[in-house]
């Protein structure tokens, strides 16, 4: 049987999953994920994810993770000891950061006002504190974190809603796709969408590559602007159970167009990791050198200390560079962080150590 | 066969701090030595080295009232009867260790064997003796108050917070324990700076606290430099009260202005016969007052 599925055998395909690193063609720059040559880009991509097997063929052919060579790397820059004036501008950069979140069953408007207001303004006391750069919230608390966040005089705040069934992802897919477009027709600025575990567990890669592409397509806004919310996708890296797992995934989406990916939902008891969160980064490092695509990170759940989120900057830093260190690459997904930025903020303006009493309860 | 007799390495102790209910070493990695006293008998005008002690620093400071504030919600919640019945626990603890605590003291303070035990077991009295001022206090510090209108009117003593203690300089376990108790029975958790030259007989209370059913964080002690430890605690925010038992006149004025910042309550140094009877005044030094009114017939 003559072996068909070789690209490189097909003539003008110089891209084969065989040689999944080397460049593409000459790229001249990078262009976002959410712009419009991404797409071009990711087509150049389409032999791979043409079929279920080339799909399952190229994920499976990515290299395998050296788990303890990447526990190690992340742990060696979790050392670095960062001070005085860096410290104060790493603070400020992560608390520009925050997708600043509220995802409870008990949320009520009151409670998203309340932290729309502390997104714009987190600390009441001192107005050169930035602003955060996004508040995400439930599908149905969409309308209501706009109009606080323009009330507030922080319209440049996004919103971020989640989507698709969240956080377990186990809906029908019109059902995901209708959550999607209602948050994105009530004005969301960014969706963050599960993946189906189950079917990327059980190997069925292509049909969560074709869930990602749909709600992709869901995120345009349907007043003819041309312009779509931006897709951040949620792995869920605790229930993936390998750093192999984490990689695959990793591209599959990134493959599928995601504008962002992101570790977990924060709902379940294994969150964002630095070994994990590192692993990410270095797909999207070797994501862009591949395509030219820039894709951004968001690990989400358990980083609630200035420490920790200092941690993930190093990581940010030092496997990508200064080009991800902006709110529009790189995001913490936290709620409790932002408290403790701002009590390491006053204790660097004042130097004395802050209290909770001098932070919002939320 | 005496010679082939191999003399016995002694187990030396590691002397630890005491934060949250475990026994870190400082965050700095700094020890200090710690000697006895001059006059201790047989030292014979010479001091003998005894321990490494952790020398705290400012993040030790910090970590430590972390864990108090942490511990602060569940122990003020407890029930008075509860925290009564764990102090006294910590008495019985304190009962068993007696001739290690003794050896300690003497050693600290240049006591003879009999002193010493007399100061240890004067100690164990004293924890005592507070021990059962928990489900008491409310007695002398609260009162139904005789309103003009149809209310029932109740003060009720709640605890202060976090409070700060720098135990005494020279009585390195009575004194200890007479500023410790009184902070912690009625609710409060606190972070402790161990008397600088002596802080061995306060580490070795830690052990004693950690299996006494006294939650991990009411009690933190710290040994070091009073001076470096208490400035932060003196300014830092999140502590409630400071007691300046331990301070000298200068460092007590620079401290009382730095708690000044946040409002804390100040508990200032004045001479103390740690022997004589306490009376209730460090146990009412660190409550607030609530007042409650309630509609009468309704």
């Amino acid at each position: 049987m003559p072996h068909k599925s070789f690209p490189a055998e097909r003539p003008g395909v110089t891209f084969g999953y065989a040689r999944r690193y080397a460049p593409l063609v000459t790229m001249p720059t990078t262009v976002p994920a959410y712009g419009a040559e991404a797409a071009e880009r990711l087509a150049s991509m389409a032999d791979v994810t043409a079929t279920d097997g080339a799909l399952r063929r190229f994920l499976h052919g990515l290299p395998g993770v050296d788990a303890v060579g990447l526990q190690a790397r992340a742990a060696a820059l979790g050392t670095r000891s960062i001070k005085t004036t860096a410290k104060a501008y790493a603070i400020d950069l992560a608390i520009s950061m925050i997708d600043l979140t509220t995802l409870e069953g008990a949320d009520t408007p009151g409670k998203v006002r309340a932290l729309c207001a502390k997104g714009v303004s987190p600390d009441p006391t001192d107005r050169s504190v930035p602003k955060v750069a996004a508040i995400c919230v439930y599908s149905d608390m969409v309308a209501t974190a706009k109009q606080a966040l323009a009330e507030a005089g922080g319209s440049e705040v996004h919103v971020a809603s989640v989507a698709t069934a969240f956080p377990s992802g186990r809906a029908a897919l019109a059902v995901k796709l209708a959550d999607t477009r209602e948050a994105v027709a009530a004005g969301a600025d960014e969706i963050d969408m599960v993946i189906d575990r189950g079917a990327f567990l059980s190997g069925r890669y292509l049909q969560v590559f074709e869930e990602i592409r749909q709600v992709k397509e869901a995120c345009r806004r349907a007043d003819g602007s041309g312009t779509a919310a931006h897709l951040k996708v949620i792995f869920e890296t605790g229930e993936l159970q390998t750093y192999d797992n984490v990689r695959r995934a990793s591209w599959l989406a990134m493959l599928a167009g995601a504008d962002f990916i992101k570790t977990s939902t924060g709902k379940v008891a294994v969150n964002a990791t630095p070994p994990v969160t590192l692993l990410m980064l270095e797909a999207v490092r070797d994501f862009r050198d591949t395509t030219g695509v820039q894709v951004g990170v968001k690990p989400a759940g358990g980083i609630r200390t200035s420490k920790d989120a200092i941690k993930y900057l190093v990581l940010v830093n030092e496997t990508l560079g200064a080009d991800w260190l902006t709110a529009d690459w790189f995001r913490f997904g936290a709620s409790s962080l932002l408290n403790d930025l701002l009590m390491q903020r006053q204790k660097l303006s004042t130097g004395r150590y802050s209290g909770p009493d001098y932070v919002t309860v939320d | 066969m005496s010679d082939d007799r191999t003399e016995r390495l002694r187990v030396l102790k590691t002397y630890k701090l005491f934060v949250g209910g475990k026994f870190p070493r400082s965050e700095s990695g700094r020890v200090y030595e710690v000697t006895t006293a001059t006059s201790a008998a047989g030292a014979a005008g010479k001091d003998r080295w005894l321990a490494n002690a952790p020398l705290s620093s400012r993040k030790d400071a910090r970590d430590a009232v972390v864990a108090a504030r942490k511990a602060f919600g569940g122990w003020s919640g407890a029930t008075a009867y509860n925290r009564g019945q764990i102090l006294y626990r910590v008495a019985e603890m304190l009962e068993g260790r007696r001739g290690q605590f003794a050896r300690e003291v003497g050693d600290a303070e240049g006591l003879g064997k009999s002193k010493a035990a007399a100061v240890v077991d004067a100690a164990i009295d004293r924890w005592v003796w507070y021990a059962g001022w928990s489900d008491k206090v409310a007695q002398i510090a609260g009162a139904a108050n005789p309103v003009a209108g149809p209310y029932f009117n109740l003060s009720t003593p709640e605890p202060t917070g976090v409070v700060a203690v720098l135990a005494p300089q020279e009585s390195s376990f009575l004194g200890l324990v007479s500023v410790i108790a009184p902070a912690i029975v009625t609710g409060n958790t606190t972070v402790v700076v161990a008397s600088e030259r002596t802080p061995l007989p306060a580490l070795s209370l830690g052990e004693v606290l950690a299996t006494s059913d006294l939650p991990g964080g009411v009690v933190n002690i710290l040994s070091g430099r009073t001076a470096e430890i208490a400035t932060p605690l003196a300014a830092h925010q999140d502590v409630n009260a400071i007691d300046l038992a331990g301070a000298d006149a200068e460092l007590a004025r620079s401290l009382e202005e730095a708690a000044a910042d946040n409002l804390k309550r100040v508990l200032r140094p004045q001479p103390v016969d740690w022997s004589a009877d306490p009376g209730t005044a460090r146990l009412l030094a660190f409550l607030e007052t609530k007042t409650v009114w309630h509609p009468m017939g309704v």
